[in-house]
């Protein structure tokens, strides 16, 4: 192709070009005809599974899409070194999804052109619900895997998308435990701080219903823009309002540049947060965060399955895999089950087999299954508080994580939205 | 009440203003003596941060603060010599491709050595917390900050208009070819100002490290700001990059305080307002080459 290119201009001759072009154009229509049009069937069958992976990997939440790359690519490998699936490799495409219009753009093309079998990834709500939209024109299947809104997997559920990470209630929830038992909820006075997209307002709401369910109050209220990097307007604001207790409902970078300058200016109220990702307590550094925080996974959970995904992740990338490398990890390779136990890549034998309530092991005390109502995976989660300093192993070991929610003996679906109020109709 | 946090809000918003001039100020000074508009000034910044951190761990946070401007500053020399220098005459496209092109390569530089995602970056313990005078509340850090960028503006200061490497560097802003008809070889002034101005931007990152997310791409994200504050304030005015920084500040935070939703929109609606009434800027002198 570049060869191409480089002798049209040299001989400036572009209707040769055109010529040559037509030329091909015919070459291949003859041979798709003389074959009778099989052999486009008979490629895919043998050729790679293309999976198309979309995550941001630069702006506020780039931070994290690193940690999916590597998560996905390496659930890609292990699997491609056990013969891949129904015989064929597994091929991941990882790109920056940046925002919603690049990402519906890039899951087009990635449908369209790269003749991709299904969409994979992301971590922002906005762009998902995007590319979920992109998926059900194409009538492709899309797994989100990080994004945390209920409205997605809600009121803008559709039949193509499925969605692995946990909702905010559900993060609200596993959180909202400890909060009750610490004192922290009932008759407090609270300030809250939201990112200002779909995830935030749907985190929002989240934490109102628990505030409002536990004799709560809120005496502040702040949207934040996701490009705010300095928060010293907001901190003199929530100094104003004099509340009991401060409440981040912040995502990606917006949390780091958060705890480091409350750190910094040294206010005197407690934190709590209902929004946690690994890589934002990283990277805060020694010393800026406290508190109780909720998550959906952590590297110390103390199952056979986690301690041998974190040793194996560890020895080939020399650092423990954060909460979005366990994610795109496991999501893969409940899609490689899928395949292999359905017999099949296409769409609706897929969704078909995940409406099944398939149980899933994704390196948790409990297994795993997606809600045939709204598509959502349903598992436990976990509050998780910030050790003490001088209790950490290494500059990873910063949390001490807790029990998992819900209780043994209580249904997994008991943290979550019911069907009704998840409000999603397929 | 009200007004007292409104008064919070604005004093807040000048120190804010420190913290956007250390950038402005390096973006501007090359701007006027070499004509190029150097988008690459936010991945000096960044390298700075970087810097600052792995010096930390060996030396602590003070001696990083001192090294890194250095070391970002020996960077300038390279940058100068191999890169700027060639763009001086050109068209001023080249240059802002060419810096463009550089700011990536930075930002993916640091993508490669240390990852995407944020490193953890702290200050000593000694300097959190706040400062409580009167009804105010200031972060001890900022004050010190604030003091810091003080001293190295009055060192700025001093060097353009009390020495005589100032007035070489101010007649080569108005007529470039006049200094060189009096026999001065422009070029090494030139890489001096190139070293002062990513060397300030250097700073801003060791000092902005411990309260901002240290990771690739924060250099674009300071560049908007520098940028809005060089165009406010006027090209080739030193005290008109103070006083938009100042002001960028205080709107930004009085914004917030009423208006929360609009606040990282307020400096580029002020930016918009000051172009109307002032195309050259709030306090922008005539300079011929760019007429």
């Amino acid at each position: 192709m570049k060869k191409f290119t480089s002798n049209s201009i040299l001989n400036a001759k572009p209707i040769s070009r055109r010529n040559v072009l037509k030329a091909g154009a015919g070459a291949a229509a003859v041979g798709a005809g003389a074959t009778f049009g099989f052999p486009g069937i008979l490629k895919a069958q043998t050729g790679a599974i293309k999976i198309g992976h979309l995550t941001p990997m630069t702006g506020f939440l780039g931070g994290l899409g690193e940690w999916a790359v590597l998560g996905i690519q390496m659930a890609a490998e292990e699997i491609n070194a056990n013969g891949g699936v129904l015989g064929r490799k597994l091929e991941v495409n990882s790109e920056d999804s940046i925002n919603p219009n690049t990402a519906a753009t890039k899951a087009q093309r990635i449908l369209e052109r790269d003749g991709a079998d299904l969409l994979m990834g992301e971590i922002s709500s906005a762009s998902a619900l995007a590319i979920s939209q992109v998926a059900e024109r194409n009538k492709k299947l899309f797994m989100a895997l990080g994004p945390r809104s209920d409205t997605l997997r809600g009121k803008n559920c559709n039949k193509y998308m499925f969605c692995t990470d946990i909702p905010n209630t559900v993060m609200v929830n596993a959180v909202g435990g400890a909060l009750l038992r610490d004192g922290l909820v009932k008759g407090k006075k609270f300030h809250t701080l939201t990112a200002d997209y779909i995830f935030g307002h749907d985190l929002l709401r989240a934490a109102k219903a628990f505030f409002s369910a536990n004799d709560a109050s809120l005496v502040g209220d702040e949207l934040i823009a996701t490009d705010v990097t300095d928060f010293s307007p907001y901190l003199l604001k929530i100094r104003q309002a004099q509340p009991d207790i401060v409440c981040l409902n912040l995502a990606g970078n917006q949390v780091t540049n958060f705890v480091k300058q409350y750190a910094e200016f040294g206010l005197p109220y407690p934190t709590v947060g209902f929004n946690l990702n690994t890589s934002d307590a990283w990277a805060a550094g020694p010393g800026n965060l406290s508190g109780t925080w909720p998550t959906v996974w952590y590297h110390t959970l103390n199952t056979p399955g986690t301690q041998e995904f974190v040793a194996n992740f560890t020895k080939k990338y020399g650092k423990p895999p954060e909460n979005h490398a366990w994610i795109e990890y496991v999501s893969l390779k409940l899609m490689a089950r899928a395949m292999a136990e359905t017999q099949s890549t296409d769409t609706h034998d897929l969704i078909k087999y995940f409406e099944s309530g398939a149980k899933f092991d994704i390196l948790k005390g409990r297994e795993a299954y997606f809600r045939a109502s709204d598509h959502q995976l349903i598992q436990e989660a976990y509050p998780f508080s910030v050790k003490e300093a001088s209790k950490a192993k290494d500059q990873w070991d910063l949390m001490d994580l807790g029990p998992a929610i819900p209780g043994d003996n209580e249904p997994l679906e008991s943290i979550y939205p019911t069907p009704e109020q998840s409000g999603c109709s397929l | 009440m009200q007004i007292v946090f409104l008064i919070e809000q604005i004093v807040n918003g000048l120190v804010l203003g420190g913290y956007y001039l250390l950038i402005a100020l390096g973006l501007s000074l090359i701007f006027s003596v070499g004509g190029i508009v150097n988008l690459s000034h936010g991945a000096f910044y960044a390298v700075g941060a970087y810097i600052s951190v792995e010096v930390t761990k060996y030396l602590g946070f003070v001696p990083a603060v001192v090294v890194t401007p250095v070391a970002v500053g020996i960077l300038g020399i390279f940058f100068e010599r191999h890169i700027l220098r060639r763009f001086y005459a050109a068209d001023p496209i080249l240059s802002l491709l060419v810096t463009f092109g550089f700011a990536m390569i930075g930002e993916q530089l640091l993508r490669i050595i240390w990852g995407a995602a944020p490193i953890p970056a702290s200050m000593p313990s000694m300097l959190k917390g706040p400062v409580i005078i009167g009804d105010f509340l200031f972060s001890q850090y900022r004050l010190l900050l604030l003091a810091v960028v003080a001293v190295v503006l009055a060192g700025i200061w001093y060097l353009l208009n009390k020495t005589s490497f100032g007035r070489v560097v101010r007649a080569g802003i108005q007529q470039p070819d006049m200094v060189a008809a009096l026999g001065i070889r422009l070029k090494p002034y030139m890489t001096s100002v190139v070293i002062l101005g990513v060397g300030m931007a250097g700073l801003g990152g060791a000092l902005f490290a411990p309260i901002s997310v240290v990771h690739p791409a924060m250099g674009v994200e300071i560049m908007a700001v520098a940028f809005v504050v060089v165009i406010i304030g006027g090209l080739g005015s030193f005290w008109g990059v103070v006083l938009a920084a100042l002001l960028v500040g205080v709107v930004r935070g009085v914004t917030i305080h009423f208006v929360p939703a609009a606040g990282e929109a307020s400096m580029y609606v002020l930016m918009f307002a000051v172009l109307l009434a002032r195309p050259r800027g709030l306090l922008g002198e005539r300079i011929e080459k760019f007429e």
